[in-house]
């Protein structure tokens, strides 16, 4: 076997007899597995402590390598309880076939003994006995609840054991004056820091509340400097053109109320924020105000979409092509189908006379349409502004 | 010429209104709150008030509540909110327009509201359809809580930058049979119990 000591105890099953818990100790300790084993023989003929030790030892020591990684998955539930209890009585009337066969140490030594073995046993089940283990998926969570009920019982098994000891013994009658003053101590102690512990966890939510405005504050402060200064002194610098002025307003008025409403403006999933987004991209591009009107609202999906970008289409067209008049946008969403319509108040055309690029765009806004089985529809005259409709089904 | 009282709390504005409105209308008087607003309107007796939804005292609602009776109101406003536009109409204001509006058409609007007629931007068109969509409510006044299928239309065409004309003409109807439809939707705006006019109003401590 190997001449370096393995860096933490584990159990040696190539060498094993049983579980492997005396070779993986001898390894651990230097010494021959044999000088082990004798040692829990005769621990196990003292009243079978040596047989509890090694049950305990095999189950809380976890094996070498393949051994490791093939452990079986650890009980939960109902199964867990039922093992737990049958193992129990098995060492039970293995105990008390040791006393009645008079094997036995005295009854103050033993019990405690198993008892402090039962209660180490599941409060080292928490600590040690989840070695990380990266190649296995991660054991669902316990509840919180388990954990603690099994640590309570744990500490409870190890303090009844100690106290059955100094109960065995008769130390137990000069501790109880010290343990009665301990207790009123720690009361009179609680009940006068009590106000100064309850003042400190308030002021600190306070602290946290104030820094948590600040913060606000802060956030208010840069994205104003960001959006509306920057604005502003872009205003200053063109207030020759009354019209790139009045762009620049439109634009950072709709931006503030978008993000006073704490609508993202950036990824647009509904079709309303969508059909703003586009209206403010031709603004900015066409210099054209465009007011947009949505009645209800739907996520985007596939046809929605096509839709938006349709509209979108539409309004570039309305803003080139509309003489600089305004340009209406109203959306609605209705139970069987959206419909948007996009307006301006410009010349207007005769549909049979439109030049060959404008019929081209109308192309493109017709045949997406359709592709997603919706309709589109061009009204104009001259004079009369032209008016495209879209719908598609929902 | 009509008679103007311009209630907002930006003296800018306010001097933007003037310069606009200066050869169409006469302006008898500003106010910058609802205390000076309420004053001026007892002892100017304006025909038309503009009214700012927002104001640091109380806004256009506040007004109307005090001195709501005694002349027509357009209220006029950046606000986009559909629950301030719709709690100043229902405090009795008769129509809703936009800041952006060009000169000619607030000069337009002003003279409708002053003759009685409703006047809707797209804007309140579609906040009045998004009001009144849906099923009304099950104990419903039905000539109260729904619109009409031609109510719709109308508000559909407002909302879709129609003008009265236009829409009459689309419709092969009268213009004074649009401002009818307009002022009927402009009632049902104003008395309906839809819930969802209700709680806005309930909000705002109008009912």
């Amino acid at each position: 076997m190997s001449a370096r000591p393995a860096p933490v105890l584990r159990r040696d099953p190539a060498h094993r007899v049983l579980g492997g818990v005396c070779a993986g100790i001898a390894r651990q300790v230097g010494v021959d597995p044999l000088v082990v084993r004798i040692a829990f023989v005769a621990a196990a003929f003292a009243g079978g402590l040596g047989f509890v030790l090694y049950a305990v030892a095999w189950v809380l020591i976890p094996a070498d390598g393949e051994a490791r990684a093939a452990r079986v998955p650890r009980l939960a539930g109902r199964g867990a309880v039922e093992v737990a209890l049958g193992v129990g009585l098995l060492v039970l009337a293995l105990l008390l076939t040791f006393r009645a066969l008079g094997l036995w140490l005295t009854d103050g030594v033993v019990w405690p003994v198993v008892l402090v073995a039962a209660g180490g046993a599941l409060l080292w089940r928490e600590s040690v006995g989840r070695p990380p283990q990266p190649e296995e998926p991660e054991p669902r969570p316990e509840r919180p609840a388990a954990v603690v009920s099994r640590t309570g019982l744990g500490v409870a098994l190890v303090i009844g054991a100690g106290v059955a000891f100094l109960g065995a013994t008769n130390a137990l009658s000069g501790a109880r004056d010290v343990v009665l003053s301990v207790l009123v101590v720690a009361l009179v102690l609680v009940i006068v820091f009590a106000p100064w512990i309850l003042r400190l966890a308030r002021s600190l939510a306070a602290e946290r509340s104030e820094r948590i405005r600040s913060e606000e504050r802060a956030e208010l402060a840069a994205h104003l400097h960001d959006s509306v200064l920057q604005t502003l002194a872009l205003v200053q610098q063109r207030a020759g053109d009354p019209r790139a002025v009045a762009a620049l307003a439109r634009r950072q008025e709709r931006e503030l109320r978008a993000w006073l409403a704490q609508r993202p403006g950036t990824e647009a999933t509904h079709l309303a924020a969508a059909l703003e987004a586009a209206a403010v991209e031709v603004e900015r591009d066409h210099g054209v105000p465009v007011e947009v009107v949505v009645v209800g609202d739907a996520e985007l999906d596939e046809r929605s979409r096509a839709l938006a970008a349709a509209a979108r289409e539409a309004m570039v067209n309305a803003a080139k092509f509309g003489g600089g008049s305004a340009v209406d946008v109203f959306a609605e969403v209705l139970d069987h189908e959206v419909q948007v319509y996009v307006r301006d108040r410009g010349p207007g055309f005769e549909l049979a006379g439109v030049p060959e690029d404008r019929r081209g765009v109308r192309e493109s806004i017709l045949g997406r349409m359709a592709r997603h089985g919706g309709r589109a529809a061009v009204h104009s005259a001259p004079g009369q502004g032209t008016e495209v409709e879209l719908a598609v089904p929902r | 010429m009509t008679r103007v009282l311009v209630v907002d709390d930006h003296q800018l504005f306010r001097a933007g209104v003037r310069s606009e409105l200066a050869d169409r209308v006469e302006l008898v008087g500003e106010a910058a709150s609802v205390e000076e607003a309420v004053a001026l309107i007892e002892r100017l007796e304006p025909d038309v008030v503009l009214l700012d939804v927002h104001m640091p005292d109380g806004g256009g609602v506040e007004v109307l509540r005090r001195a709501g009776a005694s002349a027509h109101f357009l209220a006029l406003s950046v606000s986009d909110a559909a629950e301030d536009v719709i709690a100043v109409i229902r405090a009795g204001a008769r129509g809703y327009v936009t800041k952006s509006i060009s000169g000619a058409e607030l000069a337009d609007a002003i003279e409708r509201v002053e003759q009685g007629d409703a006047v809707f931007s797209p804007r309140l068109a579609g906040f009045v359809l998004d009001a009144f969509a849906g099923e009304p409510p099950a104990p419903a006044d039905a000539d109260l809580d729904q619109l009409t299928p031609r109510e719709r239309e109308v508000l559909r065409h407002l909302a879709r930058g129609y003008l009265y004309k236009e829409i009459a003409l689309r419709l092969g109807i009268s213009v004074k049979t649009v401002e009818a439809h307009v002022s009927a939707v402009l009632r049902k705006l104003q008395l309906s119990n839809r819930h969802q006019l209700s709680r806005w109003a309930a909000e705002r401590r109008l009912d």
